[in-house]
C-alpha cells in the first residue's frame, strides 16, 4: 500500500483552478518531486498534504486513513517551509527540541534526541546559538533537523533550496540525498529548478497549470518527456515540426521542417500522418566539420555556426539550416586548452542517430 | 586644524537643536531639583538662600533635612508603597485587557487595521479632565452600575459599598486613561509577526495553547515590557484621577508631591519626594534590565 495516496484532488480559488485533479501515489522512503513553473499549484498542494488547506474535490490517504478533518498539529507530517521559520527566540537546540516537547517525550530522551538529530546536520557547536546568528545554509539545515528528529511519516519540503547561492545549494543536495537516506523517512520535495529535481529525486512529477503532464524517474521525464510542456521544461532540447510519413516496425519516419527525412524512435499510438514536433537533445547531436566528400547519411542536415556559448566544461553551438530553422548541438571541451572547436560561420554537419529523439505529437 | 568630515556636520547640525532643547529644558530644572532638595523653603514658600542671610526666622545653606524627615515617617514609605501597588495593578490590568484587543486589531484583515487604531486614541480627542468626570458620573451611587452591585450584596444581606472615591475607582480611572499606551507598544509588536511561526508551530505539532504560549507571547515580551513602562510610570506621578476619583485615604506619591507645591508650599520637601520617586523608578527599571538579561543568558 502507498504511504499518500492523492486521489482526485482539486482546489479552486473562486474561478481559478489552483490545484485541477492531481493523482499521485507516493510510497514509503521514496525521495518525491513536484517541480513546475511557478503558479502551478505545487504549494497549494502540498498546503494540503499538510492540512493548512483543504481539497475541494478528491481526498488524501495516509497510509489509507483519509486526512479529511485532521487538523497539521495531529498529522504526522513535518514542513521546511522555504523561508525556514524558525522561532527566532530560541535557540537552536531549543528549536529541534519543540515537536519533541510537543509530543511530550520525556527531557532526558529530548536531550539525547536532539544531540542525535543536530549531529546528523553537523551543527552540535552551534546548539546554543540563537537563529539569527546562523548563515543561510546553517538555518536550512537546522530546519531539516527539526523537521526530521520526531520521526514524521513524510517530509515536505517547499522550495527549502530556493534562498541559497549555487555553491551551497549543490552541498545541500548532497546532504539532502544522504540525510534522506540515513533516515529513511519519506521525502516530498517541491522544486521549480529541474536541474535539483533531476540532481535529488526517486521520481518526478511534472506539473503544469494545476495538473501532472508526466510522473517519471529522472531519466525517463529526459529521455522520454510525453509532451511539448515537459520536454521544453526539462533540460534543453531542439524542437522541430515534424510529420509522420510511416510507422516501420523498429522506428518511425518522420518529414522534419528544414531537416527532410528522419528516422526516430518508436512511439506507441503514433500514426501515420500526424503532426507534431520532433525533439532531440543538444548533446545527441553530433557537430562535424563540413568537408565536400563527407558521405550523406541519415538524420543528418547541414548548416552555419551562427554562435556559440562557452561555458567551461562544455560549449553550446548555435546552428543555421539553410531555411533559417535554428538547432543547438552541445560540444564537451574535453581537449586541455580548447574554448571551442568552431568559429562562427562555419559550415558542419549536424547528425544524430536513430536511436535518439522523440516524436511528440500533444 | 583638522577638516570636519560633512557627515560629522550634518549630524552635529541636526541633531544640535533638540540636543540644546533637553539641555535647557530637561537636564537644567533637573538639576534645580536635585539642588532644592537640599535646601530650605523660604518664609513665604519658595526657597530660602544658599549664601548670606534670610529673613528672619529661615534657615539658610544646604541640609540633609529633607531626606532625614522623608525615612523618619514610616507614612511616606507607605505612600510608596501603595502608589506602587496601584501602579502595579493598573499595569497587570491593562496588559490584561490591551493583550487581547492589540492581539485583535493584529490579525485583522490589513485594510481595517488602521481603523481600529483610530478607535483606541480617539479618547484623547477629548479633554482629559472630562473624561475623567465623565467617570465619576458612571461611578455614582445614583447610578446603573453602583445600584446594579448594591442589590446584588443586598440579596446577599452585605453592607453597600461606595464605587466612586475608593481604590477601585483610582485604579479603573488610571486603567482607563493609560489603556492606549498598552495596546499600541502590543499592536506594533504582535503586527511584525511572521504568520510562518505559527504554521511551523502548528505544523510541528503545537495546539493553539501552545501556539499562544510558546510563540506569539515570547516574541511579544519586548511590546510588554514597554508598554508598561509607558504605563507604570505615569501612573506612578498622576494625581488628578486620585484627586477626583479616590477617596481621603487614597493618596499617592502624585498627591503627595503636588500639595508640597501648590499646597503647603515646602519646595524642597517636594523635590525631594520627586527624586527619590525618580530614584525608585530607576532602580525598578535597571532591575527589570537585569532579570531580562539574566534570563536571556540562562535560558541555554
Ligand atoms: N489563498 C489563495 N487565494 C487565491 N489564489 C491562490 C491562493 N493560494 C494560491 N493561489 C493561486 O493558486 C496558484 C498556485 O499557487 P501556488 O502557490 O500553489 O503555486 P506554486 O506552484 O507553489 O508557485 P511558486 O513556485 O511560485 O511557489 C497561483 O496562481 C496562486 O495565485
Ligand atoms: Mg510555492
Amino acid at each position: 500500500m502507498a504511504l499518500l495516496e492523492i486521489r482526485n484532488v482539486v482546489r479552486r480559488f473562486a474561478s481559478f483552478t489552483a490545484v485541477d485533479g492531481v493523482s499521485l501515489s507516493i510510497e514509503v522512503g521514496e525521495f518525491f518531486t513536484l517541480l513546475g513553473p511557478s503558479g502551478c499549484g505545487k504549494t497549494t498542494l502540498l498546503r494540503m498534504i499538510a492540512g493548512f488547506d483543504a481539497p475541494d474535490e478528491g481526498d488524501l490517504l495516509l497510509d489509507g486513513q483519509s486526512l479529511r478533518g485532521i487538523p497539521p498539529e495531529q498529522r504526522p507530517i513535518h514542513t521546511v517551509f522555504q523561508s525556514y521559520a524558525l522561532f527566532p527566540h530560541l535557540t537552536v537546540a531549543e528549536n529541534v527540541a519543540f515537536p519533541l516537547r510537543m509530543a511530550k517525550v520525556v527531557p532526558d530522551e529530548i536531550r539525547r534526541r536532539v544531540q542525535e538529530a543536530l549531529a546528523s546536520v553537523h551543527l552540535l557547536e552551534k546548539q546554543k546559538h540563537l537563529p539569527h546568528e546562523l548563515s543561510g545554509g546553517q538555518k536550512q539545515r537546522v530546519a531539516l533537523a527539526r523537521g526530521l528528529v520526531n520521526r514524521p511519516r513524510l517530509l515536505l519540503l517547499d522550495e527549502p533550496l530556493g534562498a541559497l547561492d549555487a555553491k551551497l545549494r549543490e552541498d545541500m543536495q548532497m546532504e539532502l540525498i544522504n540525510l534522506q537516506k540515513t533516515v529513511g523517512v519519506t521525502f516530498i520535495f517541491v522544486t521549480h529548478s529541474q536541474a535539483e529535481a533531476l540532481a535529488l529525486s526517486h521520481r518526478i512529477a511534472v506539473m503544469n497549470q494545476g495538473r501532472v503532464e508526466q510522473l517519471d524517474e529522472p531519466s525517463r521525464l529526459y529521455g522520454f518527456p510525453r509532451n511539448r510542456f515537459v520536454a521544453d521544461f526539462i533540460g534543453k532540447i531542439n524542437m522541430l515540426d515534424a510529420t509522420v510519413t510511416a510507422v516501420a516496425a523498429d522506428r518511425l519516419l518522420l518529414e522534419v521542417a528544414g531537416v527532410g527525412a528522419v528516422s526516430a524512435p518508436l512511439k506507441a499510438g503514433v500514426q501515420s500522418g500526424q503532426t507534431g514536433v520532433f525533439a532531440v537533445r543538444p548533446e545527441q547531436v553530433q557537430l562535424l566539420a563540413e568537408h565536400a566528400d563527407a558521405p550523406a547519411a541519415a538524420n543528418e542536415v547541414r548548416g552555419r555556426i551562427l554562435d556559440f556559448l562557452y561555458i567551461g566544461d562544455v560549449t553550446t553551438y548555435l546552428v543555421q539550416l539553410s531555411d533559417g530553422t535554428r538547432l543547438e548541438a552541445l560540444l564537451p571541451n574535453s581537449a586541455p586548452g580548447r574554448a571551442k572547436f568552431f568559429e562562427a560561420g562555419d559550415p558542419v554537419i549536424l547528425r544524430w542517430s536513430a536511436e535518439v529523439g522523440v516524436f511528440l505529437h500533444e | 586644524m583638522s577638516k570636519l568630515a560633512p557627515a560629522t556636520i550634518t549630524r552635529w547640525v541636526v541633531s544640535g537643536p533638540p540636543t540644546l532643547f533637553m539641555l535647557l529644558f530637561f537636564l537644567a530644572p533637573s538639576l534645580i531639583m536635585v539642588l532644592a532638595s537640599f535646601r530650605y523653603p523660604g518664609a513665604f514658600g519658595g526657597l530660602a538662600p544658599v549664601f548670606g542671610g534670610g529673613r528672619p526666622g529661615e534657615d539658610t545653606g544646604l541640609t540633609l533635612e529633607n531626606y532625614q524627615f522623608f525615612f523618619s515617617d514610616l507614612l511616606y514609605t507607605e505612600i510608596f508603597l501603595k502608589s506602587l501597588l496601584i501602579a502595579l495593578i493598573s499595569t497587570l490590568a491593562c496588559i490584561l485587557m490591551a493583550y487581547p484587543l492589540a492581539l485583535l486589531i493584529a490579525r485583522s484583515p490589513k485594510r481595517h487595521r488602521d481603523l481600529m487604531v483610530l478607535l483606541v486614541i480617539l479618547p484623547f480627542a477629548s479633554n482629559f479632565l472630562i473624561r475623567v468626570y465623565a467617570l465619576m458620573i458612571l461611578l455614582g451611587p445614583q447610578q446603573a452600575l453602583a445600584s446594579t452591585i448594591n442589590g446584588v450584596l443586598a440579596a446577599f444581606g452585605c453592607a453597600p459599598v461606595s464605587l466612586l472615591f475608593s481604590t477601585f475607582a483610582v485604579v479603573v480611572g488610571m486603567v482607563y486613561v493609560h489603556l492606549p499606551f498598552m495596546v499600541l507598544p502590543l499592536y506594533t509588536n504582535l503586527e511584525k509577526h511572521d504568520p510562518t511561526l505559527l504554521d511551523a508551530a502548528q505544523d510541528l505539532g503545537a495546539s493553539a495553547w501552545s501556539r499562544f504560549w510558546r510563540v506569539t507571547f515570547p516574541l511579544s515580551l519586548p511590546g510588554i515590557f514597554s508598554g508598561s513602562a509607558l504605563v507604570f510610570i505615569p501612573v506612578l506621578g498622576m494625581f488628578a484621577i486620585p484627586d477626583l476619583l479616590g477617596g481621603t485615604r487614597d493618596i499617592l506619591i502624585g498627591n503627595l508631591i503636588k500639595d508640597q507645591f501648590l499646597g503647603t508650599r515646602d519646595w524642597p520637601f517636594g523635590s525631594m519626594l520627586s527624586i527619590m520617586l525618580t530614584v525608585v523608578v530607576l532602580a525598578l527599571a535597571g532591575l527589570a534590565a537585569r532579570l531580562g538579561q539574566r534570563k536571556r543568558d540562562g535560558g541555554n
